[in-house]
């Protein structure tokens, strides 16, 4: 056997393949739900955080900086464990997919509040004045004219954020979520093969390369001419 | 002219931190005449301006617009601004909004307009400042002076019984100042009741009908243009008037 043929049959194992694809596009399957769910409750938890921000009363803003802040500084995994084994102590059990979900779903709430925050902050004072001198109201002013100007400059960190957020579903292996790594990392150990990591990898990508793609699109669809 | 005041601001106090930027300013503007405030940078014009519809909360004092009492809290503030218009020094134009878009929000959202029914009187506010033709492009594609415009059918589309005017022009190139002056001048015509804060002293002299001259937050002088400008009373007044007049 030379090297190349060794190569080939340790990652790229024909009969290992055959045998292990259906589970890893089961993975993929909740690898996508998993990553939906996190990317919309996260985004929506994180706007409607930054908007509650905007309104300005003090003790709420700081208590949205405390969590912001924890959740942005916590690794996403310590979260996951926190969840998954700490809280059936007060009698609460939670599946492996749901704290997965749930601590992702704060990770990426905590940093996109931070984003649109940043966005409303960075719409100019003379866009409120001029919005309020014709009787608009503060959430009609914060919702028609300000949020779309920040939502335009949100987009391109957002999308990177997202993503990089997103990944972090394969964290949910290390509490038996049957997604993409677990199906793999299972069928590396039962059939003494690493391939199924390839088949894995391969699967990532044809995830989250069209949302790479469709990141890029929408950043230069929603720029305009200032 | 009506003795009827419009605007009757009395005892205007503003504080900002340790600054005391407006001390003791009182301003009747009656209906359909044009005040105009000059002064120094700093001198606490603009403040006052934007004191008149709430902009900024006076410290103490009293504002009464068309009847209303602005400082009230019980006043429904975004009810009395519509009456109130305002047009920046930085046009502040919606930029993701067409000119049209611009126009028609507060139509729709604040006097309860149809979408068809605020498109009419959008395209007609535009058509009175001659931009009929521009109803469709966003601001990024006017020239500053176009914008300006736009910013000024914004405000007369709500029908505002007063306008208000802070620095319209300052921001403008040379070139483009006369076709926002000539703006006003036609709103003038048409009877608006405008309180302007400018430096404009040529359009001062030909529209005015009363020119008002603040230092240091308070007002010094006051009176006729023809007053001000070449009879002034007060050695401030005068000293301010010869350094605009030097440029």
């Amino acid at each position: 056997m030379t090297n190349w043929e060794r190569f080939l049959d340790t990652f790229f194992n024909g009969k290992v393949l055959a045998r292990y694809w259906p589970d890893i596009a089961y993975g993929a399957l909740i690898t996508i739900e998993l990553a939906l769910l996190v990317v919309v409750t996260g985004i929506g938890a994180g706007l409607a955080l930054a908007l509650l921000r905007s309104v300005g009363i003090r003790p709420v803003n700081w208590a949205i900086v405390f969590v912001v802040d924890l959740f942005r500084a916590l690794p996403p995994l310590v979260i996951i464990v926190l969840i998954y084994f700490g809280l059936p102590s007060i009698d609460v059990s939670p599946s492996g997919f749901v704290s997965t979900w749930l601590a992702l779903a704060f990770v990426l709430m905590a940093f996109s509040e931070e984003i649109f925050w940043a966005g409303i902050t960075a719409v100019a004072k003379g866009q409120w004045e001029a919005a309020r001198s014709t009787g608009l109201t503060f959430g009609q002013t914060l919702i028609n004219v300000v949020l779309p100007q920040a939502i335009r400059l949100t987009i391109p960190p957002l999308t990177n954020r997202t993503i990089a957020i997103t990944k972090g579903t394969a964290l949910g292996s290390v509490v038996a979520v049957t997604e993409i790594l677990g199906q793999a990392s299972s069928a590396v150990s039962n059939s003494y093969n690493p391939s199924p990591l390839m088949l894995g990898a391969a699967a990532y990508i044809i995830m989250f390369l069209p949302v790479v793609v469709l990141g890029r699109w929408v950043e230069t669809r929603f720029a305009w001419k200032r | 002219m009506s003795s009827k005041p419009i605007v009757e601001a009395r005892g205007i106090h503003k504080h900002f931190g340790a600054v005391h930027v407006l001390k003791g300013v009182d301003l009747r503007v009656a209906e359909r005449e044009l005040v105009f405030i000059i002064g120094p940078s700093g001198s606490g014009k603009s403040t006052l301006l934007r004191c008149l519809n709430r902009l900024e909360a006076p410290s103490s004092g009293s504002v009464v617009v068309d009847g209303i009492d602005m400082l009230d809290p019980k006043t429904d503030i975004n009810h009395a601004r519509q009456r109130i218009g305002m047009v920046f020094q930085s046009f502040n134009l919606y930029p993701h909004m067409t000119a049209l878009g611009n126009v028609t929000l507060a139509l729709r959202k604040v006097a309860g307009k149809s979408r068809t029914e605020a498109e009419a009187i959008g395209r007609a506010a535009l058509d009175r400042v001659g931009l009929a033709d521009r109803a469709e492009h966003t601001p990024g594609q006017l020239s500053g002076g176009q914008q300006q415009r736009v910013a000024i059918a914004r405000a007369i589309a709500l029908e505002p019984r007063v306008m208000l005017f802070d620095e319209p022009t300052s921001a403008l190139d040379p070139e483009l100042v006369g076709s926002v002056l000539e703006v006003m001048r036609s709103l003038r015509e048409s009877g608006m009741t405008m309180v302007v804060v400018s430096h404009e002293m040529g359009f001062a002299r030909a529209a005015a009908d009363r020119v008002v001259f603040m230092d240091h937050g308070q007002i010094v002088e006051q009176g006729a243009p023809a007053e001000i400008f070449e009879a002034p009373k007060e050695e401030r007044t005068r000293a301010f008037i010869g350094q605009i007049q030097r440029h």
